[in-house]
């Protein structure tokens, strides 16, 4: 049995409708797990409801073998570090640090140490007596964390915790955050919209969609082999069209397209895959962007928009252009019905 | 940027109608003569002296102490607790509980003291410091909700979650974690409360009795029987009195910054 279980889990709030339903998940220990998903998928929801801050309605959630789907929330020892930090204005960092370890009366001697040791690991030690209000985003971040592991939680949920540092500083915190958690070998359930994210940090990942998992599996997987059209248009396959009988159906119209399985039902390219300037298919320029290397287009075809790429060099189009492009059949991800 | 004169006049002007009062009722307490006369003919230390020493203002002096403090603390005791259920786990008819709750805040004041005297000190023959008591907190209470429930409607929830994930219980969060945090409302609505009860006349009018008044109550008769400065003298020191609670108040705790 693994160590996180969620079995059948249903979710919602007041009266509303359910929130998430059906819901299967084993998280195996010292594993990074994300759950990933557009903002009302249910991620939070369920973050919140392993943490015990909601009721379940139905189901059942175990944890290193015990049964927690009662148990209050204060009794669970699972750390929660908040989008917002939610840190206690009025004491300083380093008794925001000690506060679980306060209730759990530890001994002072060996709470100084633990709570100077969790601190110097998030790189702030010298910042003891500072009050979070005189921090910075990411100071404040880190103490956030620091209060969430110093008391060796079971488990340890983070919700968006990076949603609100700069670009430069959350790239900066995953590496940091990743070291933390092999260093600690703690298990973690990482809760983001970003899928860059949790590419980039976790062993496995948890797509959701309306309350439901859509896949999970591990970044390459995901990355490479998305099963379902909501987890392709997520990995970043801008261009997805329906297929019968050997026809692409999109928006506006059909293209012919030979060679792809005999049941694939929709068909997927990244924009990087969908050469502009040459192919059998024609399409009007609606805008072009330039990256760089290349030159990203904006396509009117019979289908509908597509999104291509070009080599700068080789990328004269302009708006109003009419251009030659490609799908090629070889790159083309197909998902069968 | 450039000060015009008008301002500064307006807020002479202000100052001067807000203190007037004041300094006429300051002067006539050390006034030297027989009656309340503003200017006083000769100026002397005599009613002061002489107030300082009445017997009946010294005890109703003490029960007014008594009373404020009493019905605050009993006003916050019942009012913090409440405003917290307000602001966390609103209930159905918020709209109507809110009005309530600020009822007495609109209601005369002199309605609230003839129902208590007619229907629970008559009735029950309650003594009479039970019964102004009763009424000074019910008087107060909304003060105390009001104050503290728009401190807490400022106070985030998640810090709540966030000690409750660390294993607080639910009465340890609010020690530990919402009352550090609305401290100074709840040190607001103490002075609020008190010294509404201290200055209380309509509800204290129908219930204080035989030997037991309150200051403003024991003020009001005094001034009915004679009309001689003793009551500016009075005034005078309860001015100071106050003023000495707001100036401690202040320098040990900043309330200004929650009123």
């Amino acid at each position: 049995m693994s160590y996180l279980n969620l079995q059948q889990v249903a979710l919602g709030y007041g009266n509303a409708r359910t929130a998430v339903e059906g819901l299967d998940l084993a998280v195996q220990r010292g594993e990074l797990i994300s759950l990933l998903g557009p903002s009302g998928c249910g991620k939070t929801t369920t973050m919140r409801a392993i943490a015990g801050l909601i009721d379940l309605r139905a189901g059942r959630i175990t944890l290193d073998g015990r049964d927690i789907s009662r148990l209050p929330p204060n009794k669970r020892d699972i750390g929660l570090v908040f989008q917002s930090y939610a840190l206690f204005p009025h004491l300083n960092v380093f008794d925001n640090v000690a506060f679980g370890l306060r209730l759990r009366k530890v001994p002072a001697a060996e709470l100084r140490q633990r709570v100077e040791k969790v601190i110097a690991a998030v790189g702030l030690s010298g910042f003891e007596a500072r009050l979070p209000a005189q921090m910075s985003g990411g100071q404040q971040q880190r103490v956030a964390l620091a209060r969430a592991i110093v008391i060796e939680p079971k488990l340890l949920l983070l919700d968006e915790p990076l949603s609100n540092l700069d670009a430069k500083l959350r790239v900066q915190m995953r590496a940091e955050l990743r070291r933390i958690q092999r260093e600690l070998g703690i298990t973690m359930l990482y809760v983001t919209h970003d899928q860059d994210e949790a590419l980039a940090m976790s062993d496995r990942i948890v797509v959701m969609n309306s309350g439901k998992i859509e896949q999970l599996d591990t970044p390459e997987q995901l990355f490479n082999a998305p099963r379902t059209r909501f987890v392709a248009n997520f990995m970043g396959f801008e261009n997805l069209f329906d297929y019968r009988h050997g026809q692409l159906h999109g928006a506006a119209g059909q293209l012919p397209l030979a060679g792809l399985p005999a049941n694939t039902a929709c068909a997927g390219w990244r924009v990087q895959q969908v050469q502009v300037g040459s192919g059998p298919y024609e399409g009007r320029v609606l805008s072009r962007g330039f990256l760089g290397e290349h030159v990203e287009y904006l396509l009117q075809t019979a289908l509908g928009e597509v999104r291509g790429m070009a080599p700068a060099a080789q990328a004269s189009a302009r708006e109003g252009d009419t251009v030659r492009f490609d799908l090629p059949v070889q790159d083309a991800l197909a998902l069968a019905a | 940027m450039k000060q015009g004169l008008f301002p500064r006049v307006v807020l002479w002007a202000v100052m001067l109608f807000l203190l007037g009062p004041f300094i006429i009722v300051f002067l006539a307490g050390f006034s030297g003569g027989e009656t309340l006369a503003f200017p006083p003919p000769s100026y002397s230390r005599r009613w002061i002296v002489s107030v300082l020493q009445a017997e009946e203002f010294r005890q109703a002096f003490g029960t007014s102490l008594q009373i404020g403090l009493l019905a605050t603390v009993i006003a916050l005791l019942l009012g913090v607790p409440v405003a917290y259920a307000m602001s966390r786990m609103p209930p159905p008819g918020m709209a109507v509980i809110k009005q309530v709750l600020t009822s007495p805040l609109i209601i005369p004041a002199m309605l609230v003291g003839l129902g208590l005297l007619r229907h629970f000190v008559l009735l029950v023959d309650a003594p009479v410091f039970l019964g102004l008591l009763i009424g000074h907190v019910g008087l107060l209470t909304p003060y105390a909700v009001r104050v503290v429930y728009s401190s807490l409607a400022n106070l985030r929830v998640d810090i709540e979650e966030a000690a409750i994930t660390l294993g607080a219980t639910r009465l340890q969060t609010f020690r530990l974690v919402v009352l550090p945090n609305i401290r100074g409302a709840v040190i607001a609505a103490f002075f609020l409360a008190f010294v509404t009860s201290f200055n209380q006349v309509p509800v204290s009018l129908f219930l204080t009795g035989p030997g037991i008044s309150t200051l403003p109550i024991e003020m009001l008769g005094h001034m009915e029987n004679s009309f001689d400065p003793s009551i500016a003298a009075l005034s005078t020191l309860l001015v100071l009195f106050t003023m000495a609670f707001v100036l401690v108040t202040e320098k040990v705790l900043g309330i200004s910054k929650y009123m």
